[in-house]
């Protein structure tokens, strides 16, 4: 059996800056396996712009974005396999993969990382009733054959869902001639971004309807037309407020869900709130020497955000197959609470942490002008007063290694908010 | 007069093509005619998948002789033909002290019925055998013959051997008129006019108005709508057996079980509607699925919820089967009514009504029939070895197009170059599983899409969910 | 005078900004702060975008290749230069910044392209 250092399961924002940043630590073995034909992932159908604010000082769209990171990978002479499905890890890190060229094969890792993203909420999950005709796509499906197989889907379209991918695809929609009638939001807030919403919605007169669903799928061949209602309190569909709205497309953008089916047949522990795996302040899972990071590990907003946990999560997988790990440290757990849904990471270790450690969280709904804090054990140790704080957009707080100093018998971290 | 065919089939379910490949052992020159794309694409692609044991039919019924009959076939069937099935066992769960004679009353239906095996138990010996059982039952009839079986393959295996036994199928071909002519009748279809010896009626839900266009004895379907939830292949052992429960106050019964491919799957209700092409679920039914099966199994894991979908069932007012030549129209068939237990029952239907057919007809057996079928390999269930072995001799199977499920390019190729090969996205969705799992098809459309318009030679823009008229792509 | 209801998008705050044209004298007002009111300001006079897309490629190893324009355009004339970017072919090798069209709809600014498509060999 091969053996590889450092496995990286995913070629896309994620793994290409996991891959690259084991490289520059010292990883010199190093193999990406990626199930789609090209570099990149997700970011190919990205085509829009707004990527790379941080990263790169400079605005650049999905494909542009992925493309320097892709070379990057190139000039590093890392090897990747395409087309490459990995089908089994087990504890014994060991990966086992198909594709036509190698057929099946199994290789030992020493280290993984874990960089499969994540997929989309479908019909089924929501619960939504009806017929179960053509016409129906979840916002990235509609993307990617509109932008990578240049396929038009319909032409008169309403979408549930203002996450990002839905606003951008009526945007997107309506610049190929489609006719983009109404997004509707379960919630009474948006998950998009504001910037998305003014120039994927308000510039083309798309309507946003708020504390809205979809109640009904009409037409058995094709979606003939979406019956919306206004949803209460308790987000169910209030009598009398339907409205109809003849379409042939129905776009779902209704969330994302981490794809970690890999992850959970090695039996790590999985995080309810995140769907992804618990990790340390290194983004180690539960199982020493495999690493998650990107949307596997929690669904982000910014790729710069998955770029810069990615190389984190590649600089400690080096380190340990460099054998630079030192285990005896002290691990103290991270509560999340008071409107703060998760954390990640979900632990620290303040012996063997880096200087500095980003944690990131979402929180729980809507606040306005209340404070984050940082508690260690019952005392506040942080408090920093945010305007606005929607689950919309990842928060952080940068916990310092110094900081623990006094603090050496500390049981655990919380992370909350207050008004 | 010349007919045209000795014997035309009308409708290409489970019943109809069961009757179709029990037809084939015959000298017959057999034509099926389905009004959708496919076979499979009605009542049976959307029920319960369950391989009842027969506990359930009034005895003396046509329900419980088929039903038993067909659960004793189908283990060996499932060998011969390659459909997936699985003998799980049944249960019945009792909620009150007060049902236990309605227990007791099913249990011995099930003994008049010669289902074997049937027992008693405590609610405390259920739970033990399935712990996630309300804690609320207080005792069960378990019945080990109870099983599941894939309908899609059931159905399509049946069709296949069919049709390389000789069958002709002709799709999206709707018999409108059928004449009662000299010698036979003749069909009137939306594809022309057909003639043929003798008719065999098995078109589900509207299989009374085939029946009443030649004979003065009426029958009435009422399409009975049942809505479904299916859950996550990772909850899919949140229980073992096929859990029914006791008809009687919570109406009657949801079930909540595995399927052969490791989902969990709850329902169905039960809505009389007037469509018979009305399969869109409900919001109030769907939640009566949820609240009824919980009462049956604690915290079933909906929130791991992939799909919903809903069946009809062809319900008749006389409350069974309708199965035999129709009395006032020489040479007409009925397979008629063809409601639970109709997928148990459909091959032992077959085998009898293929029968009445060649009677009929003094038609002899063919020496060169071939009952066995081999179907499309199911890569992701092989061994690692196994698997290796395949890919290297044909590297299609490498190429994993459905991510969820595993399916590779080599078995979606398969399902279309196959005999009755799949045409349409739903074809190749229940020939392969490529689209059935958590993502629902997000991520293999487009490649799918792509194949199908390759293999098919035709645009994309032709490429259909399932019948005319549900094109996926409007345009480049 | 003029007023415009608009939301500012520079961060997750979204200031409902009242902007009021009177004549060359604009104030924006509702914006919690100054990056609000450049917005605001930017808005009513100039309002710009990035139009991204994608053409048709031809011997490419996809079909498609992403493309967008090089700079901010006006507002104003998105469809018009949609209208050029749906009538274009190009030929396989795309590189990222090609110029796919030069000067589309007359702006001045040229239509690039966002990705590589590499020739079939």
């Amino acid at each position: 059996m091969n053996t590889i250092d450092v496995v990286v399961i995913g070629g896309g924002p994620a793994g290409l800056a996991a891959a690259l940043s084991a490289k520059r630590n010292g990883a010199e073995n190093i193999l990406i396996l990626e199930r789609d034909n090209i570099l990149g992932g997700i970011l190919n159908q990205c085509i829009h712009n707004g990527f790379g604010l941080h990263t790169f000082k400079e605005e650049l769209t999905g494909p542009e974005y992925a493309g320097r990171f892709i070379k990057e990978v190139l000039d590093e002479k890392i090897p990747y396999k395409l087309n490459t499905m990995v089908i089994d890890i087990n504890k014994n890190k060991e990966v086992t993969f198909i594709n036509k060229e190698d057929g099946l094969m199994t290789i030992k890792a020493k280290a993984i990382i874990l960089a499969m993203g994540c997929r989309e909420r479908p019909r089924g999950a929501l619960n939504i009733p009806g017929y179960r005709p053509a016409g129906i796509y979840t916002a990235g499906t509609a993307q990617r054959l509109m932008n990578i197989e240049g396929h038009m889907v319909g032409k008169k379209v309403v979408i549930l869902g203002s996450g990002d991918i839905g606003l951008i695809m009526a945007r997107r929609m309506t610049l190929e001639g489609a006719k983009v009638e109404v997004v509707a939001e379960l919630m009474p807030y948006s998950g998009g971004l504001k910037r998305n919403i003014v120039q994927c919605l308000n510039d083309y007169d798309i309507p946003l309807k708020l504390s809205h669903t979809v109640i009904d799928i009409k037409g058995k061949e094709h979606v003939e037309g979406i019956t919306i209602a206004e949803v209460d309190a308790n987000r169910k569909p209030i009598p009398g407020t339907e409205e109809f709205y003849e379409a042939d497309t129905l776009l779902l953008s209704c969330g994302l869900l981490p794809e970690n089916e890999l992850t959970k047949g090695i039996g790590v522990a999985m995080n309810r709130v995140t769907s992804g795996p618990d990790v340390d302040d290194k983004l180690q899972t539960g199982l020493e020497g495999v690493f998650a990071c990107g949307n596997v590990l929690h669904v982000h907003d910014l790729v710069d955000y998955v770029s810069e946990e990615a190389a984190l999560a590649g600089q400690n997988a080096a380190r340990y197959v460099c054998g630079q790990e030192n285990k005896s440290g002290k691990k103290v757990t991270m509560i999340a609470d008071g409107g703060v849904r998760y954390t990640v990471p979900q632990s620290l270790d303040i012996v063997n942490m880096n200087d500095k450690v980003v944690v990131r969280f979402r929180v729980a709904d809507v606040f306005k002008d209340r404070s984050i804090c940082v508690y260690y054990d019952d005392k506040k140790i942080s408090s920093v007063k945010k305007k606005v704080l929607a689950p919309g957009e990842m928060e952080q707080v940068i916990l310092k290694k110094e900081s623990f100093a006094e603090y050496p018998d500390i049981r655990s971290i919380r992370i909350c908010t207050e008004e | 007069m010349n007919m045209e065919k000795d014997v035309v089939i009308i409708g290409g379910g489970v019943v109809g093509s069961c009757i179709a490949r029990e037809l084939s052992r015959y000298e017959l020159d057999v034509l099926l005619l389905e009004k959708e794309e496919d076979v499979c694409s009605g009542t049976s692609k959307a029920n319960s998948a369950i391989a009842h044991a027969g506990f359930d039919a009034v005895p003396g019924t046509l329900k419980a002789k088929f039903n038993v009959e067909g659960n004793r076939m189908m283990a060996a069937l499932s060998k011969e033909l390659d459909f997936e099935f699985k003998m799980n066992g049944s249960v019945v769960l009792c909620f009150d002290e007060n049902d236990r004679p309605a227990l007791q009353a099913l249990y011995d239906r099930g003994i008049a019925n010669g289902v074997e095996g049937l027992e008693i138990v405590s609610g405390d010996k259920i739970r033990e055998l399935e712990p996630n059982v309300s804690d609320e039952v207080v005792a069960a009839l378990v019945a080990p013959t109870g099983g599941i079986v894939c309908p899609f393959g059931m159905t399509i295996a049946m069709a296949e051997n069919a049709a390389d036994n000789g069958v002709e199928f002709r799709f999206n071909t709707q018999v409108q008129k059928i004449e009662k002519i000299d010698g036979g009748y003749k069909l009137v279809t939306n594809q022309g006019e057909i003639t043929t010896k003798y008719v065999v009626n098995a078109a589900g839900v509207y299989s009374d108005e085939l029946h009443n266009m030649v004979s003065e004895k009426k029958l009435h379907i009422t399409p009975r709508k049942g809505d479904y939830l299916l859950m996550d292949r990772e909850v899919g052992n949140y229980v073992s057996h096929t859990i029914f429960q006791l008809p009687g106050k919570y109406g009657k019964g949801i079930l909540v079980t595995p399927t052969v491919h490791g989902n969990l799957l709850a329902g169905p209700t039960a809505v009389d509607v007037e469509d018979k092409e009305c399969t869109a679920t409900t919001a109030q039914e769907l939640a009566d699925v949820s609240m009824k099966a919980n009462k049956s199994v604690k915290n079933v894991p909906f929130r791991q919820t992939i799909t919903s979908f809903s069946g009809l069932r062809a319900h008749e007012d006389g409350d069974d089967f309708i199965i035999g030549e129709c009395e006032d129209a020489e040479g007409f068939f009925d397979a008629a009514g063809i409601e639970s237990p109709g997928l148990t029952s459909a091959p032992a239907i077959g085998v009898f009504l293929a029968k009445k057919v060649a009677e009929k007809a003094g038609a002899s057996e063919k020496k060169d029939f071939n009952g066995k079928r081999v179907g499309i390999p199911r890569v992701a269930q092989l061994s690692f070895e196994e698997r290796a072995e395949l890919i290297k001799k044909n590297p299609a199977y490498g190429t994993i197009i459905c991510r969820c499920e595993g399916i590779s390019e080599g078995e979606i190729l398969d399902a279309i170059h196959r005999t009755l090969g799949a045409k349409s996205m739903d074809g190749v969705k229940r020939r392969t599983r490529a689209g059935m799992g958590r993502c629902q098809a997000g991520f293999c459309t487009p490649r799918t899409v792509e194949i199908l318009a390759r293999e098919l030679g035709i645009p994309v823009t032709e490429v259909c969910k399932n019948r005319p008229g549900s094109e996926l792509i409007v345009g480049d | 005078m003029e007023t415009r209801e608009l939301t500012c998008i520079n961060c997750p705050l979204g200031c409902a900004l009242t902007v009021t044209i009177d004549g060359d004298n604009i104030t924006v007002t509702g914006n919690t702060c100054p990056r609000g009111a450049a917005y605001g300001k930017k808005e009513v006079t100039d309002p710009t975008r990035i139009v991204t897309s994608s053409v048709v490629v031809e011997g490419g190893t996809i079909a498609r290749a992403s493309v967008k324009t090089a700079m901010d355009i006006p507002k104003g004339k998105i469809f018009d230069i949609m209208d050029e970017i749906h009538k274009i072919k190009v030929k396989a090798p795309v590189h990222i910044g090609d110029v796919i069209i030069p000067n589309v709809a007359g702006t001045g600014v040229d239509i690039i392209a966002s990705k590589d498509v590499e020739a079939v060999k």
